[in-house]
């Protein structure tokens, strides 16, 4: 059971308090609740104290008001950010779970090798979000990339994909894709829960593929692609490494790569406009729990549970 | 049935062709590091002419200290991380799966929600209280926080584990008149070892691969982890020493390479069970 799970049956049937166990919970909870304190749900509420401030560390916290929020809605190079991020997103979540999906269907129901072939298309996951692969990237996708030699053998003129702002991004959407390893692992998991009678059925009424596709597969994997959904979503908002190693920590060409975390980032820790940076964290936080809300919102419509 | 078996063969030329293709760049990124700089450009190909380990030795050597210290200074690191969520994980794992406590619902509610919770949300006032007690170029930043079981998705994956147990030991211990740490310690942990060898592994790849924080928290060269000094050693190259730049991005992945292939069984597993990323 996922976490998203949890989440949702947090509400069902209450927990039986046994008093004697509070004194042995505090203990075994002590470090997490100074961690809550100090290094998470601290600092949420701290930040958010901060964004009503002008703070460079240097000089103490200086009470500016709503000023950094306004700054937020004038601000064009943050809305290009947004712009930027959001096309991230919005394109290769959807492009990273198809092939997540089209490959976990590929590799279900005892193909040999299974082991094998999961492993080789999991690989790029783990690598996905070091420096080395962002550096390798680089060149693949530059003028005299590997990328373009080999179109050079087709007799297709490239161009320097990472140097030209209108197609920078494309090879970081290429990048997340490629990482589509893992949600696989999870679609591959939740193929194995199905079970195989519902498809002995649809075969005897003579169903073909793409019917037992939408009526058994679909409807029963939506818990997991929804799953999958939120996750990477979240995942994708906070992409960073590959953006800043790519454009050397400038965001470029032309802000092309401006991630919002890198934003964030150069606004916080080259500027050490620590409140601005602070209200962007917030605002980041914001954007995030609403994108997950609607998801939430619109799972309804279209994740079966079947309990 | 019958199309089934007629589709089997192609179903492998298309995964392995897709397979090759995926992991292309980096078998192309191996063979490239073994080459002269000047052939990188001209050979996109796996084959190499001829073989020198001069990128290796240059890329090792060209920020000072060498590349032998951020290996060290990342080892280092991950495994204080490893030590601090093995400890601090399992004990709030143990609580939230086996304690009866007064508000658990409320509190396990918030510990799921920190699961989702992005680094750059709370990096900021982290950084203005690690710079204020003096942590900066250190690598407490990086390791205190799991310590105090921040990383809340661990948290989960045992707690998982430790419901999957059966209670019939915790009682029988309880009868015999063990208390709650020592239930813990001899029962429970034994037996979550799976949990734990999962976290291991995670923990590992994640704060070896790990930029942001680190970009952050390190900025004296003598303590730089191999991402940092990585791309230090980019920024600073000209872009024709592709070879030592792959020669070190080969030797900063090895690690990763090595969890994966001894630890496999453990990240399908947990991934499969919780979602990791």
């Amino acid at each position: 059971m996922s976490a998203l799970d949890e989440l949702r049956q947090l509400r069902r049937g209450g927990v039986q308090v046994r008093k004697s166990d509070n004194r042995a919970a505090f203990w075994f909870l002590a470090p997490w609740f100074a961690g809550l304190l100090f290094i998470t749900v601290g600092p949420v509420i701290a930040s958010f104290a901060l964004g009503f401030t002008k703070y460079n560390l240097i000089q103490p916290p200086k009470l500016i008001g709503f000023d950094n929020f306004a700054r937020i809605l004038s601000d064009s190079r943050l809305h290009n950010a947004l712009r930027v991020t959001f096309t991230y997103v919005l394109v290769s979540v959807p492009l990273q779970l198809a092939c997540a999906l089209g490959v976990a269907l590929l590799l279900n129901r005892g193909l040999r090798g299974l082991a094998f072939y999961r492993s080789a298309f999991y690989l790029p996951s783990l690598l996905g979000s070091s420096v080395a692969i962002a550096v390798l990237w680089t060149q693949v996708f530059g003028t005299d990339g590997l990328v373009n030699r080999l179109l050079g053998f087709f007799g297709v003129e490239g161009r320097g994909w990472i140097s030209d702002p209108d197609t920078a991004l494309s090879t970081l959407i290429v990048l997340n894709v490629w990482t589509f390893g893992s949600p696989m692992i999870i679609f591959l998991a939740g193929l194995r829960q199905i079970p195989e009678v519902y498809y002995e059925a649809a075969a005897i009424d003579g169903a073909s593929w793409w019917d037992r596709f939408r009526r058994i597969t679909l409807p029963l994997l939506s818990p997991i692609l929804f799953f999958n959904l939120v996750l990477q979503i979240i995942h994708a908002f906070q992409s960073f490494t590959q953006a800043f190693v790519v454009s050397g920590g400038t965001g470029g060409p032309s802000d092309s790569t401006m991630f919002y975390t890198l934003y964030l980032y150069q606004q916080g820790f080259s500027r050490f406009d620590m409140g601005y940076a602070s209200a962007l964290a917030w605002f980041l936080l914001l954007i995030i729990a609403a994108f997950t809300a609607i998801n939430f919102w619109a799972a309804k419509y279209w994740v079966f549970y079947d309990d | 049935m019958t199309t089934r078996r007629i589709s089997a063969p192609l179903k492998h030329i298309g995964l392995v062709l897709i397979g090759f293709v995926m992991l292309y760049p980096v078998l192309w990124m191996v063979a490239s590091s073994l080459r002269p700089g000047d052939e990188i450009f001209r050979s996109p190909g796996l084959i190499l002419d001829s073989f020198q380990t001069e990128n290796y030795t240059e890329g090792w050597n060209a920020l000072t200290p060498s590349f032998g210290t951020y290996l060290l200074n990342s080892a280092l690191l991950v495994l204080g991380c490893i030590v601090g969520n093995l400890v601090s994980c399992s004990m709030a794992a143990y609580a939230f799966a086996r304690l009866q406590f007064t508000g658990k619902r409320w509190w396990f509610g918030i510990m799921l929600g920190t699961i989702m919770l992005p680094i750059h949300v709370i990096i900021v006032p982290q950084y203005v209280l690690f710079s204020n007690i003096g942590w900066i170029n250190t690598f407490l930043p990086l390791i205190v926080p799991k310590i105090l079981a921040t990383d809340a998705f661990f948290v989960f994956l045992m707690v998982q584990f430790i419901r999957g147990l059966p209670r019939e030991l915790d009682e029988a211990a309880r009868i015999d008149g063990c208390g709650h740490p020592r239930i813990f310690l001899r029962i429970i942990l034994p037996l979550m070892t799976p949990a734990l060898a999962t976290t291991t592994i995670f923990t590992f790849i994640w704060t070896w691969n790990d930029f942001f924080s680190q970009l952050i928290y390190l900025t004296d060269p003598d303590m730089y982890t191999v991402p940092v000094a990585l791309r230090s050693f980019v920024d600073s190259t000209v872009a024709t020493s592709w070879g030592s730049q792959f020669a070190m991005s080969v030797v900063s992945l090895v690690p990763i390479f090595l969890a994966f292939l001894i630890g496999q069984r453990y990240l399908v597993k947990g991934i499969a069970t919780t979602g990791g990323k």
